[in-house]
């Protein structure tokens, strides 16, 4: 049910003939769409390094994501630290301490709060989604939902991103399937993580696209790993 | 030592582990393995509902394919889902009489040798978080004394899944809930890994690291990510499980 909901987010980002906005972006002004917040932003993150943003909505959202790369600090360096969401439904009340550079900056800059969530499957630590909004209070238990369904297209987007898989024309129909949270499917990214000598979100791909290529689950593929009876060679050539 | 004792020492014990930094999905198996002990039952498992709605196994006793399918099954039907659906218990279901209730969890769970099954709520005051499974391959019937005791487990185990004492606000609990299962996709992804490089199948991978990260004293989860990263060689990993009982 609610992976049918990351599927339509993410089918919904390549039915639009002729489209120059990057996919990202696309995800961004969908997410500020179907949420109560005044801006989105993407960012990618290496632990707790911001990376840079990859999109955002205009306004707000653009100098907030700017404003945390160039502090170095804010809810999306520790969200991709903690691996965890960090909700502050009251940003003058909350920000101030807990952020002493940014969080006046985000205040004085109309931002009344904050919600990231990180983008992450386990050790895989791909991004952030910032969510911001000009007015005080939670995000309801349906929005926390909608959230989530969002974070988990972008996770999906970003680990395409970093792979070499060409996201200018169209989506790989690959890409609009969701990562499957079973077991099986984490413990076979790490057995080919070994097999083939890549990091995790390269076997991750490498599992994905054995699944699609052969028609299949994701899982099916990871059962055939996990039992051994299928493995993964070091893609040499790919990596000199 | 009669039941009393036993439950005794497993307090203890979880005292003993319930200290600063500790691990909740260590904590999770530990208790899983020392419910299936002492209620005599054959298998244990601890599901939590993840943001989304979807039930996910956070431990359970075996990490076979066949015990896997009964958690993930039951996000169509049975017991784990009218638990977590009505925040009741759920106990004393004889399997072969389930066909009407739950067509394929019964045949499914039959399969897989069991007879009957119980799930116990965790309960975080009004809401339900999830639930604890419990397998039967015998006909057995837990007695209201059994029952307290399951039920007094799954309570420490929602105490420990949630290691922030204020969870009133929906926020934190959605922070602590997710933490919980990113650790848990961490400790698989890092399964995988250990098992490939040392040759070992994934169920033998999980109780090295545990065993490792018992003598270490560190959380589970930074030996998953020790491991993932190539940081602690398979020797070191090898020579504790050798001389750990299990």
């Amino acid at each position: 049910m609610s992976s049918s909901r990351v599927q339509d987010i993410l089918a919904d980002l390549v039915d639009v003939p002729g489209e120059t906005v990057s996919l990202p972006d696309q995800l961004c002004v969908a997410c500020a769409d179907a949420l109560p917040v005044n801006g989105v932003g993407l960012a990618f993150m290496s632990g707790a390094d911001h990376g840079g943003a990859i999109a955002a909505t205009d306004g707000p959202a653009r100098t907030m994501e700017a404003l945390q790369l160039d502090l170095g600090e804010g809810p999306c360096v520790d969200a991709s630290r903690d691996a965890r969401p960090v909700l502050q439904a009251d940003l003058a009340r909350t920000g101030p301490s807990r952020w002493p550079a940014f969080g006046p900056g985000a205040v004085g800059a109309g931002i009344a709060a904050i919600f990231a969530f990180p983008l992450q499957v386990g050790g895989i630590r791909l991004g952030v989604l910032d969510l911001y909004r000009d007015t005080v209070g939670d995000l309801d238990d349906d929005d926390l939902v909608v959230a989530l369904a969002f974070a988990d297209a972008a996770t999906v987007l970003l680990l395409h991103l970093q792979g070499s898989t060409e996201l200018g024309s169209g989506l790989h129909p690959q890409l609009s399937d969701p990562i499957e949270d079973r077991p099986e499917v984490h413990q076979a990214t790490g057995m080919i993580s070994v097999q083939a000598a890549v990091g995790l979100p390269e076997a991750l791909l490498l599992l994905r696209a054995n699944a699609y290529a052969t028609g299949r689950p994701t899982l099916d593929a990871a059962q055939d790993v996990v039992l051994r009876r299928m493995r993964f060679a070091p893609e040499d050539d790919h990596h000199e | 030592m009669n039941r009393e004792q036993r439950l005794a020492r497993v307090f203890v014990e979880l005292a003993d582990t319930m200290v600063a930094d500790f691990d909740a999905i260590d904590l999770l198996h530990t208790l899983t393995e020392r419910t299936v002990s002492l209620l005599d039952v054959d298998a244990a498992g601890l599901v939590m509902a993840d943001p989304r709605g979807r039930l996910q196994v956070l431990a359970a006793t075996s990490h076979t394919a066949r015990l896997l399918e009964l958690f993930e099954l039951q996000n169509e039907e049975g017991p784990c889902l009218d638990c977590y659906t009505s925040g009741e218990q759920v106990v004393n279901v004889d399997l072969n009489d389930a066909a009407a209730r739950w067509p394929k969890f019964s045949t499914a769970s039959v399969d897989a040798g069991y007879q009957s099954v119980h799930a116990l709520p965790l309960r975080l005051r009004k809401r339900t978080l999830g639930a604890m499974n419990l397998f039967c391959s015998d006909r057995s019937t837990l007695t209201s004394d059994d029952l307290a005791v399951g039920q007094a487990m799954a309570d420490v185990s929602t105490i420990g899944l949630l290691q922030e004492r204020n969870v009133r606000r929906q926020e934190v609990l959605a922070e602590q809930l997710h933490t919980a299962l990113n650790s848990r996709i961490l400790i698989e992804q890092a399964k995988g890994v250990l098992a490939e490089r040392a040759g070992i199948d994934v169920g033998d991978a999980f109780r090295r690291m545990r065993a490792y990260s018992r003598q270490a004293s560190r959380p589970l989860n930074s030996i998953a990510t020790a491991v993932i990263e190539n940081a602690i060689a398979i020797e070191e990993l090898q020579k504790v499980s050798e001389k750990s009982p299990g």
